[in-house]
């Protein structure tokens, strides 16, 4: 009877440690890992011999807030973000309020059509879109062409570059959101509706004093997840222009990785990321934040 | 109609990544591009696993995302005892868990390199699944769906004498089917696009991903576009599959979360 009740109490541990231990290992200790190697000159060389890493305290630092590279990455991430996330929230929750509106075989097969980008490798889509952006021989320059429009530089002009990169990922990021909007829709009360359109509202009233408002939890979800997706921009602007030109798709997360295992610079790479995971821990408290004050009406 | 309109625009590039698999070299930098084959060949595929290492990549990505699937038997473990059991150090767990999703892959992406690093770990394939085997996301979901199991079947089958194990093996995950079924495929899709983590850790090209081999035919655009998208749908066709297969429980499981 003892070992059985020592058993009970030990259980819940032996269920949860595994996950536990490699959430620790991989999750949490890297952040601290991190933060003290931020205050070294950690480079390649330490590998060979771990004496050659010294400590410089906020060295890094100073450096990466004079880096212009640095003040270039983060500012080309802002842009990301502040277009990147108003277009897909918008995008995704009219399609999935589209979609929603009928059950039939037609619509159910129409949804699959949307979710495709948002489940295939980033690598794979990054090629093919490299394809259609081809300047000599692209599917979007022969389009224009048709139009008498002179062949466009999608991917070596610099302003033009941040636009077609972006585009990519908004187009890959509305799946994903599509699919958590019409799983919130399927929450909304339909006799809400049928009560609305007793009283005579139309359609247009019904989505935007009901069904939107009913969302609110989904539409501050897919916010919070798109603005840290954006944070973390990585695989299209790698595959798409490797940051360029002239770095104007180099965001945050390609400027850490080409510090961290390009030029080996391991302790400079470590600030940088703690700077970003800075950013991106304000932002989530500031929006629970402002969440939780919205919760109060 | 503007939604198939859209559909259509949404899926276009597949389309034309398909096609162009297919195409002879020359006419896939052909003007006016032609959207079907004119003479279609599968040249490009057997090129893929004959004279790259496309099938070796192939292994090794079903590899990781064999991996991945015990990481899922990991996880579910996890979300029971969050679930079922009342202990010590479980608040501050599973806000640990929570908080865990929050971390951006940069922030962890040198110092998880360097563990690995002192764990010999770099350069194999364990070294590839390993960091990202666990995830905060995922405990969440499982946990959330495993509270809805009663308690009293767990109690009765306790009072029959099964050891806790049993009780999760037999009970539990049996019950746990849908979640399970939408956790499967999205380590599936997961495991099978990772990018990062592969690029970073494998530099010796036996244990490259279809991911990382994909990216090395970059290069080859100006040259061979039909060769590259052939590799394309060899990584992108299968995952189409899996997905076309399972998308209702994928749907429904995003309800489950009680995302309302």
């Amino acid at each position: 009877m003892k070992g059985a009740i020592l058993r009970n109490r030990l259980s819940p541990y032996l269920f949860v440690s595994p996950a536990m231990l490699l959430l620790v290992t991989f999750g949490v200790f890297p952040i601290f890992v991190a933060l003290a190697v931020s205050f070294t000159n950690m480079n390649i060389s330490a590998f060979a011999n771990i004496r050659n890493v010294k400590f410089v305290g906020v060295d890094n630092y100073v450096t990466l807030f004079g880096d212009a590279d640095f003040w270039q990455a983060l500012a080309n991430t802002g842009i990301f973000a502040l277009v990147g996330v108003p277009a897909i929230v918008v995008l995704s929750l009219a399609v999935a309020l589209l979609l929603n509106r009928s059950d039939h075989p037609f619509f159910r097969a129409l949804r699959s059509f949307y979710f495709i980008p948002a489940i295939t490798a980033i690598v794979a889509i990054s090629l093919i879109w490299g394809y259609l952006y081809n300047t000599q021989f692209g599917f979007l320059n022969y389009l224009l062409s048709l139009v008498g429009v002179e062949q466009v530089q999608w991917l070596s002009d610099p302003v033009l570059a941040k636009f077609s990169v972006a585009l990519v990922a908004v187009w890959r990021g509305t799946g994903l959101n599509i699919i958590i909007f019409l799983a919130a829709l399927q929450g909304v009360p339909k006799d809400y509706l049928e009560a609305a359109s007793l009283d005579g509202a139309g359609e247009w009233r019904k989505t935007f004093s009901i069904t939107v408002p009913l969302l609110r939890f989904a539409i501050f979800f897919v916010t919070v997840t798109t603005i840290i997706s954006w944070g973390q921009f990585f695989d299209e602007p790698f595959v798409l222009t490797d940051g360029g030109p002239l770095g104007a798709t180099t965001s945050v997360s390609i400027f850490l990785y080409k510090e961290g295992f390009r030029m080996n610079q391991f302790g400079y790479a470590s600030a940088g990321s703690i700077v970003l995971f800075a950013i991106i821990a304000i932002i989530t408290v500031f929006q629970l934040r402002a969440r939780k004050a919205d919760d109060e009406y | 109609m503007i939604l198939a309109i859209g559909a259509i625009i949404t899926a276009f590039p597949f389309i034309w990544m398909l096609t162009a698999s297919v195409k002879p070299q020359r006419e896939s930098t052909d003007l006016p591009p032609s959207v079907l084959p004119k003479e279609p060949t599968f040249e490009y595929y057997r090129v893929l696993f004959t004279e790259l290492d496309f099938g070796r990549y192939l292994v090794n990505t079903l590899a990781v995302v064999a991996i991945g699937m015990v990481g899922l038997l990991l996880m579910a473990m996890a979300g029971y005892a969050f679930a079922k059991f009342e202990f010590r150090g479980k608040r501050w767990m599973f806000f640990l868990v929570l908080a865990t999703m929050m971390v951006p892959i940069q922030v962890t992406m040198i110092p998880t390199y360097l563990i690995l690093n002192q764990m010999k770990l770099t350069n194999t394939l364990i070294g590839i699944a390993l960091p990202t085997l666990v995830g905060g996301f995922s405990i969440f979901l499982f946990r959330q769906f495993m509270s809805t199991i009663p308690s009293e079947m767990l109690e009765a089958a306790r009072l029959d004498g099964a050891t806790e194990w049993r009780t999760f093996w037999q009970i539990v995950l049996p019950m746990s089917k849908p979640i399970l079924a939408v956790q499967v495929v999205l380590t599936f899709i997961a495991g099978w696009n990772s990018f990062l983590w592969p690029l970073i850790i494998a530099s010796d090209q036996k244990l490259y991903t279809l991911s990382v081999g994909l990216s090395l035919l970059n290069q080859q655009l100006a040259v061979n576009p039909s060769l590259q998208m052939a590799a394309a749908s060899v990584m992108v066709v299968p995952i189409l599959v899996v997905f076309v297969i399972f998308q209702r429980f994928v749907i429904q499981g995003f309800a489950l979360s009680g995302l309302k």
